[in-house]
């Protein structure tokens, strides 16, 4: 895999580098690489709800949960994550002006301690669920794959804390002294806020996760009933890490969004302190807001109350951004390039997913709501809509300069109208599907019209989406080795500013 | 370079709405949340993959609930292995059913009729086919507290007597 058009270099020199750049090129392709096969995982889902009823495309029930589950884990701990990593270890070091992360080894440690944790998740294939609920996942699910499902996200929770680590260090520390941090651009600031968000979560996890393990082992009980313990416990752990996890997925895609919606609007960000205001909040309060995912497991009022207050808390910093790109765009000279597009669409579905979640943290609906395929619809719209979409974007931007070319701007927008149809035939309709009460993480459904139907439209569209997965793997790889040479100071020809190039030759 | 005062008028509609709908769901919820005093109690269990519904009088029904129409009743949910979740989606009842735990929840279903009965929260192999049916059965209200509370609910000035209700004229 020769991607440097300047310098050609054999593949284990990029495997073995500790440079930045190479290991965001391997956290990239590796995510992308995570996408692409857990997204096959969920076309077989798609498909095999098309009609009620066994299709064959998935052979029982016990496969269907190992299926989902692993979907699931790896979308996003094998993409999302990985793929922020990825941008920052190119970014971060350019956009704070140091020579390379502040600890390129333990850079590489990080990277390096993901490809056994993905092979412990998919070979186990564990069939819990991505939450792992105690009392099932304790006393029924089946080994070995639980504890390999267990121990790879210990890897990758440690991985994570790693790359953290490294990257608050090189933004607070490694920083260009005459660059105040109030001058850094705003992937800067989430990339930061991110990191910080995740040294305080992920402990949480990580000890939920021994204690899950001996209660397998049935040396303690913390989580089983008929020892004593709580399975309710597990979940508030649980969720404390991961509703922050939420905002961890989707505070670098926000700062993505930054960066692209500026330079393809031609005009300067509305307003920089509210962005930064709006990371900061979002990530306060990102911790308040926990057990709303928790309203049906018998909370008393005034803790359902609590929760609700600090869920709608989370909104207005959010709803900051949101007017932030909107005005970024009022009156500016908008070039929809398919980065720009991408941006854009990610910003609509936000904007529905945003008011799904309203609708979830209101108490009397989220029983409506609560576990059915409305949730599914809810947080695929930030996963799929927002975060993914914020993604494929940025990684069009920045394919000039990870490869020296210019993808194939055609086959880009096939890519953003087939993702964006598709996406939203698929989880717009789900909403309505939870709304007639069918149940998540189901093999099979009532044979009801209005049930087969909705289930239908989402199958398509889960078909047209991997349409548009597939033009769009297809232009990067081709056009990373045939795309035209692409004008590195301005690829997309928009008259903006692009990322100094000069900064990739690697110096060791 | 922005003009702020756009994004706190902005940021000031967002709040005033978000207090709205907090404010009307927390009004909502604790009208849903306190069970009436006098409701008819029904024991759900949960256990893989069946639901086991127990009367007040002991009498026991296995996969069929048989309630009665216009009848507050509060559902104390259990099982008995891993988490389930007892969910009649056309009443909008949904509760996890946790080992080790009772949660309850009430409803007075207001129309007879067959209905769906599932489980929400995964639960393992047959999760999709833990299924049992509702029926709501006509009866009459013989709670004297319960004929108070729907005199409260409907204003005097609807209820038609056939003693008083002679022509004005």
């Amino acid at each position: 895999m020769v991607l440097e058009v300047k310098k050609p270099r054999p593949m284990w020199e990029i495997l073995f580098s500790t440079h930045h750049t190479d290991i965001g090129l391997l956290y990239i392709v590796l995510s992308i690489v995570a996408f692409m096969i857990g997204g096959a995982l969920a076309i077989a889902i798609r498909s095999e709800l098309f009609l009620p009823g066994n299709q064959g495309i998935i052979p029982d029930p016990n496969t269907f949960h190992r299926i989902f589950t692993t979907h699931g884990t790896n979308m996003l701990f094998l993409w999302l994550l990985p793929f922020a990593s990825g941008i920052g270890n190119y970014l971060i070091p350019i956009m704070v002006r140091y020579k390379d992360m502040a600890w390129p080894k333990l850079n590489a440690t990080a990277f390096w301690m993901i490809p056994p944790a993905m092979a412990m998740v998919w070979l186990g294939m564990a069939d819990f669920t991505w939450y792992a609920t105690p009392p099932y996942s304790i006393l029924r699910a089946p080994g070995p794959a639980a504890e390999m499902w267990i121990f790879g996200l210990k890897i990758l929770g440690i991985s994570s804390i790693l790359g953290s680590i490294n990257f608050i260090v090189t933004i607070l520390k490694m920083k260009h002294p005459d660059l105040p941090l109030m001058k850094t651009s705003l992937f800067v600031w989430a990339i930061l806020v991110t990191s910080i968000m995740i040294l305080v979560a992920i402990p949480t996890f990580a000890a939920a996760l021994i204690m899950l393990y001996t209660d397998r082992l049935g040396i303690s009980g913390f989580f089983n009933p008929a020892m004593g313990g709580d399975p309710i416990a597990y979940q508030h752990l649980f969720w404390f890490t991961f509703h922050p996890e939420v905002y961890i997925f989707a505070i670098p895609a926000i700062g993505m969004v930054y960066e692209i919606i500026p330079r393809f609007s031609r005009k300067p960000i509305f307003s920089y302190q509210s962005g930064v205001a709006a990371f900061i909040l979002l990530a306060i309060v990102g911790f308040a807001s926990w057990a709303h995912h928790m309203y049906s497991t018998g909370m008393s009022f005034t803790e359902k109350t609590v929760f609700m207050i600090g869920t709608l808390a989370a909104v207005p910093a959010s709803a900051m951004h949101v007017f932030n790109w909107t005005a970024t765009m009022w009156g500016g000279r908008i070039r929809f390039r398919t980065p720009m597009s991408f941006a854009v669409g990610g910003l609509i579905l936000f904007f529905y997913a945003g008011a799904g979640g309203i609708v979830n943290t209101a108490m009397p609906l989220d029983f409506l709501t609560h576990d059915s395929y409305w949730v599914v619809g809810h947080f695929h719209l930030f996963v799929m809509g927002l975060i993914t979409f914020a993604f494929l974007g940025f990684i069009h931007y920045l394919f000039p300069f990870i490869t020296g070319r210019m993808y194939n701007e055609k086959a880009g927008m096939v890519t953003f109208w087939l993702l964006f149809v598709g996406v939203s035939m698929i989880f717009l309709t789900q909403h309505v599907l939870g709304l007639y009460g069918q149940p998540r993480r189901t093999f099979d459904y009532i044979a009801v019209e209005p049930l087969i139907i909705m289930n239908q439209i989402s199958t398509v569209g889960a078909w047209i989406t991997a349409a548009g997965a597939a033009v769009f793997i297809t232009n990067m790889i081709s056009s990373a080795g045939r795309g035209k040479p692409a004008d590195m100071r301005d690829p997309f020809q928009i008259g903006e500013q692009y990322y100094d190039y000069t900064r990739r030759e690697p110096h060791h | 370079m922005g003009h702020a005062m756009y994004e706190w008028v902005y940021v000031g509609v967002v709040i005033a709405l978000l207090v709205y709908v907090g404010a009307a769901s927390w009004d909502v919820e604790r009208f849903l949340d306190h069970a009436p005093p006098d409701s008819v109690v029904v024991k759900v269990t949960g256990q893989q993959w069946f639901w086991t519904f127990e009367h007040e009088d002991g009498t026991k029904e296995v996969g069929e609930l048989h309630l009665k129409k216009n009848v507050p009743y509060k559902f104390e949910i259990t099982s008995k292995d891993v988490n389930h979740a007892f969910n009649i989606p056309d009443l909008t009842v949904m509760m996890d059913a946790v080992p080790g735990r009772i949660n309850s929840m009430w409803v007075m279903p207001d129309a007879t009729g067959e209905y769906l009965i599932q489980c929400r929260e995964y639960c393992g192999f047959s999760h999709y086919q833990m299924r049992a049916k509702l029926f709501v059965e006509e009866g009459e209200i013989t709670n004297a507290a319960l004929e108070k509370a729907a005199e409260k609910l409907v204003p005097a000035s609807l209820t038609v007597d056939s003693k008083d209700s002679a022509p004005v004229s």
